[in-house]
């Protein structure tokens, strides 16, 4: 340690160190490869997958079946679209099964009206769910689980109490241009399929190339730095879960466009099937990391699996849900060592 | 170098005594008068006024815990003054958020969090002022090459579209230089901005801030480093305690003075204690305790050997991206290696991992304290015992008596500043934060010590306890190996050094040779020759698949490419 003394006048220290340009290390193969697994693993496993099935199962590769297969998954798909990007704020969001039942009761309430209060009386309801959700997440600082938790619990009890316990069933007017948004298909493909592909398309638009969609990353990635940055923190959740819950209720309404009813039972437990979808579609549960195209991928290989489940025939439908809470568990670990590989360590 | 000119239009709003007289100083732009911040415990700052001047760049001062950051984060709007109030050029201001301040033209670079790791380099830059196409969508393609020139002017060549988390500290945190410097503003802060970098790179950030100077615009500057001060400051606050007990021209007041104001000791005593310094009477043993050899890993490390001996201070020097933090890394089974062994008091590991290095009694202080270390929801006390607790329990029951002791030893002799040991690490300043991570390493009793960076961030009290520390573990018999990328530091504190070059053993200083001199001879001899400086976009070739779907459609708006030098829009940052 110099003395202090000896420093009291300004040292220059020594001379500067030739100026050569820092090179930072590229990544490694291994990073690479960990990164483009992670980022596309799921669609690999997909394709294997169906490619696989076709050959065991005659059935599963017609056009038919592919049908089939998309009108399943286009609701659960609309609904963990807006579940990621929550998640990729870092937050969760367990009311979206609740308001998407809840979406459906009022779109079939509502369409004795018409085409368009049938399909914005849900979106208002079940936005305002949603805000409700952002506002006290956001404003005031309560953690996402039990906030959406509640609400999961409060959108149910409003569904019960619009339906006298369950015990009256809306019916959508038979022809009304409200029962073919759900009914009616191009080719075959219902609307709703169509209908998720574009808000898919749109939600990665969103995502990746708007300065929201970089907000939701930077919020997930690091709530202090983005406020540091002067990125509207508080706004953008707000935004984030009321977009899930508007994504929720109008899935619901489809739904109930397609089933020509509002069905009170449904969407129990679609919130865990959502954030597997996500999950398994590479998004980071803590946040910070993921994309549409993931969750997309994840919620049809979910759809693949129930439907090989039904191929089977002799196996009971509940062994869906082993078969993806194992392939949960494979992702998750995967996911672990995929960063850990990322990271080069 | 290229940061907008922009800003270069700026000027001071007038202030109440105008232009006209020379002799009047330049109107403040950023006053705070008389604020006062309270936390649960303590008193971070008590009736503190602080006035920034037009074109100035002015020093804030103080031991670690004096209430520099807090200063700082009132000004810029992330905490409200208790009492007191803010003025920006003259008229009372209130910041909620800081993003208000940011409006008002106040670039800030935080001493903590800055930026998002999992984000590119790129998005990390433009964050909530993103290039836009003609169709409203983020203009990546845009956004990268004027990345790439911003960096390219820092002399850094990272891949624009490079998780910001793969780079190193250093480089991140030109980052944050280049992303603060880039917005229209007419204020600069800078808390502590080179504790992580290399004297190379502060070279660059003083080119920055000469820039910044030269342009008329004001600068509150933070550090440590009196010679940094020195250099580039007009004018200087000191704060002690969360108290005001200076403001005035920097060359009006001599280091001692300045240091002594900080310490709140006398000055006499503060020259005597310097004066004192150190004699190393110790005697390394004659048989290393540590032998490694052969240690590669592709593209990063080629054939490392080193001996470490018992009650020596091992010191490794080099340039930046030489190898430095990776050797200790390598050492201390944190970096997966392609090849190399390692030898602790005679016997070879057999796997070389982080757990295995532990055993044999290898313990590292790590670089990048703010990602491997510190967990801030756990008290002083509790980090501190962190690594140690096997060592003070007995068949699992852990010794509270002897924690304490050692908590207690630590937090005097480190001068940590805390409201007492069960405090939240996370509620420390910055340096203290450091302190205790230090503590938990030193107190751990290993064979062999490695210290990647010990005094960073470290005020310059502590930082002669911090060296006297390591003297004196090194006479017990430790063996130390010393990374600093401060030469005064390393030649002060090794008995040898080894100067590392591209991943690679270069040469080596013992006895007499090992003075600053010497070490710049060989830093000199071993410097790659003059690499011209390669155009921006000459560097890493887009490699990260990251961003590719998103680019494919980055075809369109020809018209948003129109900005010749590649300057963010300054239509879109606006400060009012
Ligand atoms: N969020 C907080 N909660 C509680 N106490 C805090 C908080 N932030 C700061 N403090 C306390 O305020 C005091 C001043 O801290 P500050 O960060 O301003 O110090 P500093 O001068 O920047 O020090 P350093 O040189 O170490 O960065 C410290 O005692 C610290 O413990
Ligand atoms: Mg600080």
């Amino acid at each position: 340690m110099k003395s202090l003394a000896d420093t009291a006048l300004p040292a220059p220290a020594g001379p500067p160190p030739p100026l050569t340009v820092t090179a930072e290390p590229r990544p490694s193969g291994r990073q690479r490869a960990a990164e483009l697994l992670q980022r596309q693993g799921v669609l690999a496993v997909l394709v294997l997958l169906c490619v696989i099935s076709s050959f065991l199962f005659d059935s599963f590769a017609t056009l038919d079946n592919t049908r089939g297969v998309t009108i399943q998954a286009s609701f659960l798909s609309i609904v963990a679209l807006g579940m990621t990007l929550v998640i990729v704020t870092g937050g969760i969001d367990l009311s979206v099964g609740s308001v998407f039942a809840l979406g459906g009761v009022v779109a079939a309430w509502a369409s004795q009206y018409g085409f368009l209060p049938a399909l914005l009386l849900p979106l208002v309801v079940c936005g305002a769910i949603g805000a409700i959700n952002g506002l006290l997440v956001a404003k005031a600082g309560m953690a996402p689980f039990i906030v959406t938790l509640a609400s999961l619990l409060g959108a149910r009890g409003l569904l019960l109490a619009l339906t006298h316990e369950g015990a009256k069933t809306y019916l959508v007017p038979r022809g009304s241009a409200f029962q073919k948004l759900g009914g009616g298909a191009v080719w075959g493909f219902g609307y709703p399929v169509l209908i998720a592909l574009a808000l898919f398309g749109l939600g990665g638009l969103l995502l990746q190339r708007t300065s929201f969609g970089q907000a939701l990353f930077a919020v997930g990635g690091s709530g202090d730095a983005a406020l540091l940055m002067g990125l509207p923190v508080a706004r953008t959740k707000v935004l984030v879960y009321t977009l899930s819950g508007l994504l929720a209720g109008f899935a619901g309404a489809l739904n109930a466009a397609r089933l020509s009813s509002g069905v009170t039972i449904i969407g129990v437990g679609m919130e865990l099937d959502a954030i597997s979808a996500v999950v398994i579609g590479g998004t980071l549960l803590v946040g910070g990391a993921g994309s549409v195209s993931g969750t997309l991928w994840g919620v049809l290989l979910l759809g693949v699996i129930q439907n090989l489940i039904n191929q089977i025939g002799s196996l009971n439908s509940s062994y869906q849900s082993v078969v993806s809470g194992g392939f949960l568990i494979v992702v998750v670990v995967a996911q672990r060592y995929l960063s850990a590989a990322r990271r080069g360590t | 170098m290229a940061p907008p000119e922009a800003a270069a239009a700026q000027s001071a709003p007038p202030g109440p005594d105008g232009p006209g007289d020379p002799a009047a100083p330049p109107a403040p732009v950023l006053e705070a008068v008389g604020v006062s911040k309270r936390f649960p415990g303590v008193v971070a700052l008590d009736d503190v006024s602080f006035t920034l001047r037009a074109g100035e760049i002015h020093a804030l001062v103080g031991e670690n815990g004096a209430g520099k950051s807090t200063l700082i984060k009132i000004l810029t709007g992330v905490h409200r003054p208790d009492e007191g109030e803010l003025r920006l050029g003259g008229e009372p201001v209130a910041f909620h958020r800081p993003h208000e301040a940011q409006q008002a033209g106040i670039s800030t670079i935080y001493q903590e969090v800055n930026l998002v790791p999992l984000m590119s380099v790129a998005r990390n830059i433009f964050l909530g002022r993103e290039p836009r196409t003609r169709l409203g969508l983020v203009d990546f393609r845009r956004m990268h090459r004027e990345t790439a020139e911003l960096l390219g002017g820092f002399g850094i060549t990272a891949d624009p579209r490079r998780p910001l988390h793969t780079l190193g500290i250093g480089t991140q945190q030109m980052v944050a230089l280049a992303r603060a410097v880039s917005v229209r503003a007419r204020v600069v802060v800078m808390d502590e901005p080179t504790s992580s970098l290399e004297p190379r790179e502060v070279e660059t950030l003083f080119r920055v801030t000469g820039d910044l100077h030269a342009r008329g615009i004001s600068l509150v500057y933070v550090s440590h480093r009196m010679d940094e001060l020195y250099r580039i400051c007009d004018r200087v606050t000191v704060l002690r305690d969360g108290r005001l007990v200076h403001t005035g021209d920097l060359a009006d007041t001599d280091r001692v003075r300045l240091v002594s104001m900080m310490l709140g000791r006398e000055l006499a005593r503060v020259r005597k204690e310097a004066a004192e310094g150190h004699d190393d009477g110790r005697t390394p043993a004659a048989e290393p305790v540590l032998t490694a050899t052969g240690l590669s890993r592709r593209h990063l490390l080629d054939d490392i050997g080193l001996d470490l001996r018992p009650g020596e201070v091992l010191g490794l020097g080099g340039l930046l991206g030489s190898g430095r933090t990776e050797t200790a890394k390598a050492l201390a089974g944190a970096l997966p290696l392609d090849g190399g062994e390692i030898t602790v008091g005679g016997r070879r590991l057999r796997r070389i991992s982080s757990a295995a290095a532990i055993r044999a009694g290898i313990s590292l202080l790590p670089e990048d304290r703010k990602a491997e270390g510190i967990v801030p929801g756990l008290s002083v006390r509790e980090n501190i015992v962190l690594a140690a607790l096997p060592r003070l329990s007995r068949f699992g029951f852990i010794s509270r008596r002897k924690q304490d002791r050692v908590v207690d030893i630590f937090m005097k002799r480190l001068r940590i500043k805390a409201a007492g040991p069960e405090q939240k690490v996370g509620e420390l300043s910055g340096g203290n934060q450091q302190k205790v991570l230090l503590a938990r390493w030193l107190c751990l009793e290993p064979r062999v010590l490695l210290l990647d960076e010990p005094t960073r961030g470290i005020d310059v009290g502590a930082k002669a306890e911090v060296q006297t520390l390591i003297d004196e573990l090194a006479a017990e018999g430790l063996a130390v190996l010393l990374i600093s990328s401060e030469l005064e530091e390393l030649v002060e504190g090794a008995d040898r050094i080894v100067v590392l070059r591209a991943g690679s053993v270069a040469g080596e200083l013992t006895g007499d040779d090992v003075t600053e001199g010497g070490l710049l001879t060989v830093l000199a001899e071993t410097a790659p020759d003059a690499v011209p400086q390669p155009a921006p976009e000459a560097g890493d070739p887009p490699d990260a698949p990251a961003q590719a779907e998103a680019e494919a459609e980055a075809e369109d708006a020809p018209g948003a490419e129109g900005e010749p030098d590649g300057v963010p829009d300054p239509r879109k940052e606006d400060p009012r």
